[in-house]
């Protein structure tokens, strides 16, 4: 039988502003409990929200990015329900009208380009946090209620896990590129919820839906949704249908399972907020967000290939990213040879991020150490090979590559006399080998060089090095 | 100092007949006095008294320097137990001041206590308060309306000269009606809502209830002004309506409302109503009858909208941060119900349940959408009429005070009529006003002056000329049947 899935995404991006949604408490992460709340975010008795224009700008700049309609009208609903880490009882979010409506983004997949449209995105707050670890009861942090939340809704349009992928990565490129979020996914600022049905190929209705809720890393979205996937058709093929329902995704036993039903059968009561009047964004305010706008990634991508001169394929990778190219931007004021830095980049730096499965921005690397790595190899004072020893221990230590150079004795020797002492030395001691070559074995030219380097621990300059063994070697 | 206006007891401060701190000594003795009105459910004596002997009023100090005055149990108030007159709160200590609280402190009045009310203000007679009911000071065992009872009862007892009052469908002009007093709310947003636990937020106002319209003037313009803290508060500089007591509002063009059918009203009222016209006629306004075709609409408009922003804005009571937490919780689901179910009475779970309904999937339309349309149509109706017409006036409420327990016990909605003449002008964000205007059965019953937005100097004006050519006002209750 041949199925096809058809997926909606509904991500959450946290907005990088200052200040929540609706109080002037600050939203930073990872502080004590309870600390970044003010008299709003608990929900007192006569407190009021005020809005954070902030927050709708950040909206407004996504919403032009994806070429949406920005809705100089917008409004806010309270969504109604009970749960502790909900202070009011209510969320204030966008129902009626949002603050974008439409909208696309494109995705590629092996080459081929897609658009997946938008349905919306609205403006909402975040809830706090139930804390059950390390306490007899059940704690409440309410440092990320009133937080501020874009979400995205797309519409029904992506048919693979690959393709969810690729668009959450599409979106997250977008809303770090234009500082609308730090799109931290580990710190749960951007995260989706997935909608997922499957039907029978060339069918047209839809099949019945479950939602997968609260999905925060890429490989987590791929493998729940796939799961998913294999799960629905089981359960047609299996003569039965699938439920319209809510699931967790567990990571740790890669299945789906569904959440109690208290949890979600809610009828949210829906009614616009009569605290809160309709925001209204000018014209003017529009056109200054555009003024703003940061070069994206497609332009960066030109630029550096026409000012830079840097290869095609290390211009995609690094411009793609908003932390990459912000750090490869950074080395360029004081770096010397562009090839040479976004050959560190995408090569030692990338898999060292990929090994410790962090962002450029949360190493110990700075654009300074790396600038200067770059430049002590263009000086010649260091080779490649030591060039890669010496990241390592900026990476490790936080230090510079100039005191790391100097304190560990791995300057390149430049000594035209000394490395020829060492070569004559190891001649000397290789007598059979030096016969072999001369005998017309080409190969041993590499031993020789392997010893020289064994010899200076990697520290002769290989270009004098190869020259003063070829005329030894030779004559 | 009983029974003085604002005007009467700043002259006795500035010429130093009394000082402050006397006044305040003398006002906790009358309080303490008459304990069986039951008007205060807290008192602040230590503050007060405190506050009092730092002031030294002067001939240029604010009118409101050293007077005492009473607040609304739902004004938070930092330190001081807020109760919102429910079980609920019993126990709430705010961290903070309201802005009406701020407000007040700041010109130097002096808050003796917060005055009792109608649970979360739902109620037309005091009678739904967890700390028990109101005595109308003119008669023993009489509500004195609702729901701001205590602060109508504390003025009409003569304990304070002031006090604050809100109003989402008549709070504040209802009791001042049934106590003999005058009471205005203003156009919605007027006050900032900043601290004032809500009922129904796009209703709920704040005002005074006063002796006269003049003292009115004087409290309202202390409370107003723009906050930045509530985004329905109006961008606009506080009223100066007390300065505006004495322009001239030359040739006033009144409204009497055909669809409010004064000829239903009791021989006694009627009489009475013309009477006022007569007076109002001498001030050389004309009478004019203009009619609201929409205006029959309001109560049940009113009592979709107010209970499903009162179902929502109470959510919050939840026994998980603040507020009654039931004992008897076993899971999470048992602490919400136990807790709201032990700490809201009757009235509030009715409008709770109502506003639940009316909000829900399926329902939203032919409920709270339909009110919303009707109120926007009440609106309309208002907008047309005051292009013919500068104050309408009517009847504040159907009759004069009742016994406890007599209305309203059967069938709740017999209560939400009191409602029926003030309930408008909430729905529509108009300022109005009630004052005294006679006596039926030896209780005092108000007439009501509703303007256009932002029209309180208008209506204070003239309501101060009608002061001014009647006595009504004066009238004070004799206590007979306390003693």
């Amino acid at each position: 039988m041949n199925w096809e899935c058809v997926i909606g995404l509904e991500a959450h991006v946290q907005l990088s502003t200052e200040t929540k949604l609706f109080s002037r408490a600050s939203t930073s992460f990872g502080k004590e409990p309870n600390t970044n709340v003010n008299l709003v975010d608990c929900g007192l008795p006569g407190v009021l929200p005020t809005v954070n224009k902030n927050a709708f700008y950040k909206a407004i700049r996504f919403g032009l990015a994806v070429d949406a309609d920005i809705n100089q009208t917008s409004l806010f609903d309270r969504k109604n329900y009970f749960y502790p880490d909900l202070p009011k009882g209510y969320q204030i979010t966008q129902m009626e009208l949002p603050i974008v409506s439409g909208g696309k983004v494109e995705i590629e997949i092996e080459g081929t380009k897609k658009i997946i449209n938008l349905t919306r995105a609205h403006l909402e707050e975040d809830a706090g946090k139930s804390i059950h670890e390390g306490m007899a009861g059940t704690g409440v942090d309410l440092n990320r209620a009133g937080t501020p939340l874009l979400e995205i809704v797309s519409e029904p349009e992506i048919s693979s896990a690959k393709e969810a992928v690729a668009y959450m990565k599409a979106l997250h490129q977008i809303v770090t590129f234009l500082d609308v979020s730090d799109g931290n996914m580990s710190q749960g600022s951007l995260r989706c919820d997935a909608n997922v049905s499957v039907r029978k190929k060339g069918d047209k209705e839809l099949g019945i839906r479950t939602e997968i809720k609260n999905i925060n890393s890429f490989r987590f979205i791929e493998k729940a949704i796939n799961y998913e996937i294999e799960r629905q058709i089981d359960v047609i093929e299996s003569g039965e249908s699938v439920t319209q329902e809510t699931r967790l995704y567990d990571s740790i036993k890669n299945e789906t399972r569904p959440m109690r039903s208290k949890e979600f059968a809610n009828d949210y009561r829906y009614f616009p907020d009569p605290d809160l009047l309709p925001v209204m964004i000018s014209n003017e305010e529009i056109e200054e967000i555009k003024a703003t706008f940061p070069e994206m990634p497609k332009d960066k991508f030109l630029r550096y290939q026409s000012e830079f001169d840097i290869p095609k394929n290390d211009a995609q990778i690094i411009s793609s990213s908003k932390n990459l190219a912000t750090f490869f931007e950074e080395c360029m004021e004081d770096a010397k040879d562009a090839k040479l830095l976004s050959n560190i980049i995408i090569g030692d730096i990338s898999s060292l991020l990929n090994k410790e499965n962090i962002e450029i921005t949360d190493s110990k690397l700075s654009t300074k150490n790396v600038s200067e790595l770059v430049n002590l190899i263009t000086e010649g004072v260091i080779s490649g090979k030591i060039a890669k020893t010496v990241l390592e221990e900026t990476w490790d230590s936080g230090l510079g590559p100039v005191e790391i150079v100097e304190s560990s004795g791995l300057k390149q020797i430049d000594d035209d006399d000394e490395i020829e002492r060492i070569i004559d030395q190891i001649i000397s001691e290789h007598p059979d080998q030096v016969s072999a070559y001369k005998g017309g074995k080409d190969k041993l030219f590499g031993f020789f060089v392997g010893q020289i380097m064994k010899a200076t621990q990697g520290k002769a300059n290989p270009a004098s090095a190869n020259k003063i063994l070829k005329d030894k070697l030779d004559n | 100092m009983q029974f003085k206006t604002i005007k009467e007891i700043n002259a006795g401060l500035v010429s130093k007949k009394f000082s402050a701190e006397e006044l305040i000594k003398y006002t906790f003795d009358l309080i303490n006095e008459n304990k069986d009105l039951n008007c205060f459910i807290s008192l602040d004596e230590e503050n007060a008294l405190a506050k009092a002997k730092k002031i030294k009023v002067k001939k240029d100090s604010h009118l409101l320097s050293g007077i005492p005055i009473a607040q609304k149990d739902l004004f938070c108030a930092k330190g001081i137990k807020t109760t919102c007159g429910s079980k609920m709160l019993e126990n709430f200590y705010p961290p903070y001041n309201s802005k009406v609280v701020e407000a007040l402190d700041a010109a130097g009045s002096i808050c003796v206590g917060k005055t009792n009310m109608d649970e979360f203000a739902m109620g037309s007679s005091n009678e739904t308060s967890f700390f028990g009911n109101v005595h109308n000071p003119w008669k023993k065992g009489f509500v004195p309306g609702g729901s701001s009872g205590g602060a109508a009862c504390s003025v009409a007892a003569g304990l304070v000269p002031a006090a604050t009052g809100t109003d989402t469908g008549g709070s504040i002009r209802q009791p001042a009606a049934l106590c003999g007093l005058t009471g205005i709310k203003p156009t919605y947003g007027r006050i900032s809502r900043w601290g004032m636990i809500a009922f129904a937020s796009s209703l709920d106002q704040a005002g005074p209830v006063c002796r006269t319209a003049e003292d009115c003037s004087i409290l309202l313009d202390a409370m107003s002004g723009y906050d930045s803290r509530d985004t329905t508060s109006l961008n606009l500089d506080p009223t100066n309506t007390f300065a505006d007591l004495s322009k001239p509002y030359e040739n006033l063009r009144i409204g009497i409302v055909d669809e409010f059918n004064i000829d239903a009203l009791s021989k006694e009222s009627q009489t009475l109503f013309n009477e006022s016209l007569k007076v109002f006629e001498s001030l050389g306004a004309s009478i004019h009858k203009i009619s609201l075709p929409n205006i029959n609409q309001s109560v049940p408009t009113y009592y979709v909208i107010a209970p499903a922003e009162c179902s929502s804005n109470l959510s919050r009571y939840d026994g998980v941060k603040f507020g009654h937490r039931s004992l008897e919780a076993e899971d999470l689901e048992s602490l919400y119900i136990n807790s709201r179910s032990e700490g809201f009475g009757d009235e509030v779970k009715r409008r709770i349940l109502i506003g639940t309904y009316v909000l829900s999937a399926g329902y939203y339309d032919a409920y709270y959408k339909k009110a919303q349309q009707v109120r926007r149509l009440i609106k309309n109706d208002y907008e047309k009429a005051f292009k013919e017409v500068d104050l309408i006036v009517s009847p504040t409420s159907p009759s004069e005070a009742f016994e406890f327990g007599s209305k309203g016990t059967q069938d709740p909605t017999e209560l939400y009529l009191e409602d029926l003449y003030t309930i408008s002008s909430n729905l529509a964000g108009l300022p109005a006003l009630s004052m005294p205007h006679g006596f039926v059965n030896g209780l005092p019953v108000g007439i009501q002056l509703t303007g256009n937005y932002l029209e309180e100097s208008m209506i204070l004006n003239f309501a101060n000329r009608f002061q001014q050519s009647t006595d009504f006002h004066n009238a004070k209750p004799t206590f007979e049947d306390f003693q």
